[in-house]
């Protein structure tokens, strides 16, 4: 057993030190004659060698009995109080003494993930159709506002739903062509798909404005009451009419409840459906396609349906975002975000939408939280992932709860 | 009478439920069914057997809609009208000819309970009720009672199958032969005019088998549908069927009645090659 252990931890410093030699061996140096190639053989060795200690002492570990339990126990039904108890304390948020502006913006960003990831729950967790271009959507809702503020002088309100419908359209778009597709094939195509609609957005100067993006978006309005300083002839700002001293704080916070709200509706809407035929037929899909044509299931309409409602709600987030940010441009829509809101979903576990708030917070508001780590944020984001893949391979919340019971809850 | 049975009452002079007329699926250059015609009666067990490689599953699959056969037609008389098999996609057979069928490695949705299994096989039903689940999400009365009904529907079959004691847990989890139960009631909850099943009895054991056994001949009598069934049982298909078929290459060697069917050279040579004197396959 020690033998093997010793093995294995030689050919795991052999390949830290085949990864690291290119990586960590060589450095451009900037110097005043010209750049110049630094070597530093020093660190390869030290990080070969400190991987195959680390394997060692792992595979002795596990060679003796004492071994190490990684699962944690079963959590009993506590799901729901959890769920009531994040809810509140998100509504209670903005009122605490510590939630400085800084924070609210960073809970504004973590929610606007958390409501793509209960989107994409719908298309990935409930329907398991793998869609790696969601930001595709995300896009979609963005543009569509600031454009049609832009052009048409729509407000917040009346285009927020109209971006949703265009996402909506988009993703029944997307879904047509890849009906017959499954598991890897259609995350190909979906990939495609987000890269398509973004190069649109980077070239398509005269409509998009291009890389340059669309900048001086109108921000939203409190039933017809401005954030701004001061409002134009014959409006009144929201701190006028409310006799209050005017804040830039004001705009935050009521962003921050915007989002809480939008979130809060997906994750209604999404708790509903699964209790109805649609929802059902969405998870029965991802269980077995063939079973459900036999039952008389039309697998097309469930997947439609599926792929134009998260698209819907990231379409819903998109329009948030321009609407928050006050500029778009397709750099915030790269396929990086894809990829982090898929972790999001796959992280809380497929499905379970408080695992999605869970991992959303790990994901994007650690990193966040972690600035002053500066370069070895990423590194440190990297092992948390591994570590949460050893620890609970199928998400942190993977226990699925019976869309309905015909005996007591247990 | 149980709610899963037929709605409509069916005409007094019962025809055949199924025709199956010349129909050919041919795959390269192989008939995998080839020329075949047989029909199926309303209220009768018919059984279709046959070695390996018969064509059996072929034919089904050509009934229910999973293959497209090249030559020939399947018409299902409904009460409410007849249908033409062959032009049908897979779903819309499930869902408006009302032909059900279950599968040869069973197919339940393993991670969803037994009885979200028996919700999602009233999916058209549910639908309809609740106009795309529109009047669900807004919570009218109108879908809760259509839900209501639709869990007493589950609730009778979980019951025929014995299964009430089991409704809340993951059907993945069952043992084998309660997750073969648990696809009949399945498929039956689909409220189907003709069920399909294939090979129901593999890997049951003989008590299993005789429950099996028991619960077909009470769909057939007490839900009055006809069922069609592949199998290689000889207990089972002797035991219950009412009419017998044999395939054999693609083609059928003979047909009728089960007793009549052990008699057949021409079965017996199938089964057991060419013998030197006529026997009676010991089954």
């Amino acid at each position: 057993m020690a033998r093997r252990a010793v093995i294995d931890a030689a050919l795991a410093g052999l390949v830290a030190a085949a990864l690291a030699f290119p990586m960590l061996g060589f450095r451009l140096v900037d110097s005043a004659t010209g750049l110049s190639l630094a070597t530093r053989f020093d660190l390869v060795l030290w990080a070969a060698g400190l991987v195959a200690l680390g394997r060692l002492g792992l595979g002795l570990l596990r060679a003796s009995t004492i071994g190490i339990s990684l699962s944690l126990p079963a959590l009993p039904n506590i799901r729901r109080p959890v769920g009531w108890v994040l809810a509140v304390a998100a509504l209670a948020l903005p009122l605490m003494p510590f939630a400085d502006r800084n924070l609210m913006d960073k809970a504004t960003l973590v929610l606007i993930y958390i409501m793509l990831g209960w989107g994409l729950n719908i298309v990935v967790g409930l329907a398991g159709l793998l869609d790696l271009g969601f930001v595709a959507f995300y896009a979609v809702g963005a543009y569509a506002y600031a454009l049609l503020s832009q052009n048409f002088g729509l407000s917040f309100w009346v285009c927020l739903p109209l971006a949703g419908i265009l996402a909506a359209g988009f993703g029944v778009a997307l879904g047509f062509p890849v009906l017959r597709l499954r598991g890897d094939y259609l995350a190909i195509v979906t990939l495609g798909f987000g890269e398509i609609i973004r190069v649109i957005l980077q070239n398509w100067q005269d409509v998009t404005g291009g890389p340059a993006g669309i900048s001086g978006i109108e921000r939203p309005s409190f039933f017809g009451l401005s954030f701004k300083a001061s409002a134009p002839e014959g409006q009144q700002t929201f701190a006028e009419f409310f006799g209050l001293d005017y804040s830039t704080d004001h705009r935050v916070i009521f962003l921050y409840f915007l989002i809480l709200i939008l979130a809060l509706l997906t994750n209604l809407f999404t708790l509903r459906i699964r209790r109805l035929p649609v929802g059902r037929a969405w998870e029965a899909l991802r269980e077995d396609e063939i079973a459900c044509r036999s039952l008389g299931i039309n697998p097309t309409l469930v997947k439609l349906s599926a792929f134009a409602l998260g698209a819907m709600f990231a379409g819903f987030a998109g329009s948030f975002f321009a609407t928050r940010q006050g500029f778009i441009s397709p750099e915030s829509f790269t396929f990086i975000e894809s990829a982090v809101i898929l972790a999001i979903v796959v992280l809380g576990g497929m499905g379970s939408q408080i695992g999605i708030v869970l991992a959303a917070l790990l994901l994007v508001g650690l990193p966040e939280w972690f600035r002053d780590l500066a370069q070895y944020r990423m590194l440190a984001f990297g092992g948390a992932m591994v570590l949460i893949m050893l620890w609970k391979p199928s998400g942190l919340l993977s226990a699925r709860e019976p869309t309905i019971r015909l005996g007591e809850r247990a | 009478m149980s709610p899963g049975a037929t709605d409509v009452a069916r005409p007094a002079s019962e025809g055949p439920l199924l025709n199956v007329e010349h129909v050919s699926m041919r795959f390269g250059g192989l008939f995998a069914v080839n020329d075949l015609s047989f029909s199926a009666a309303p209220r009768q067990i018919t059984a279709v057997i046959g070695p390996n490689g018969a064509g059996k599953t072929t034919l089904f699959n050509c009934i229910t809609g999973f293959y497209k056969p090249q030559i020939g037609q399947i018409t299902l008389h409904h009460p409410n009208g007849s249908m033409r098999l062959e032009r049908l996609d897979d779903h819309a057979i499930a869902a408006k000819a009302g032909v059900a069928r279950t599968f040869q490695n069973i197919r339940l949705f393993a991670k969803m309970s037994v009885l979200e299994n028996l919700m999602v096989a009233q999916h058209t039903r549910l639908m309809r009720a609740s106009v795309f689940s529109l009047a669900g999400l807004l919570g009218l009365a109108r879908y809760r009672r259509a839900e209501r009904d639709a869990v007493e529907l589950a609730r009778h079959w979980l019951e025929r199958v014995g299964l009430t004691a089991q409704a809340d847990e993951e059907a993945g989890s069952l043992p084998y032969g309660h997750q073969r139960r648990l696809e009949i009631a399945r498929a039956m909850c689909t409220r189907p005019q003709l069920l399909c099943l294939d090979e129901p009895a593999a890997g049951l054991n003989p008590r299993e088998s005789a429950e099996l056994n028991g619960l077909l001949r009470s769909i057939r009598d007490d839900d009055g549908i006809g069922l069609l069934l592949i199998e290689h049982d000889m207990s089972v298909v002797m035991g219950i069927s009412d009419h017998v078929v044999v395939l054999d290459y693609g083609r059928k060697i003979a047909e009728g009645p089960p007793v009549a069917i052990k008699a057949d050279p021409a079965v017996i040579r199938a089964y057991l090659g060419e013998p030197d004197e006529a026997e009676v396959p010991s089954c």
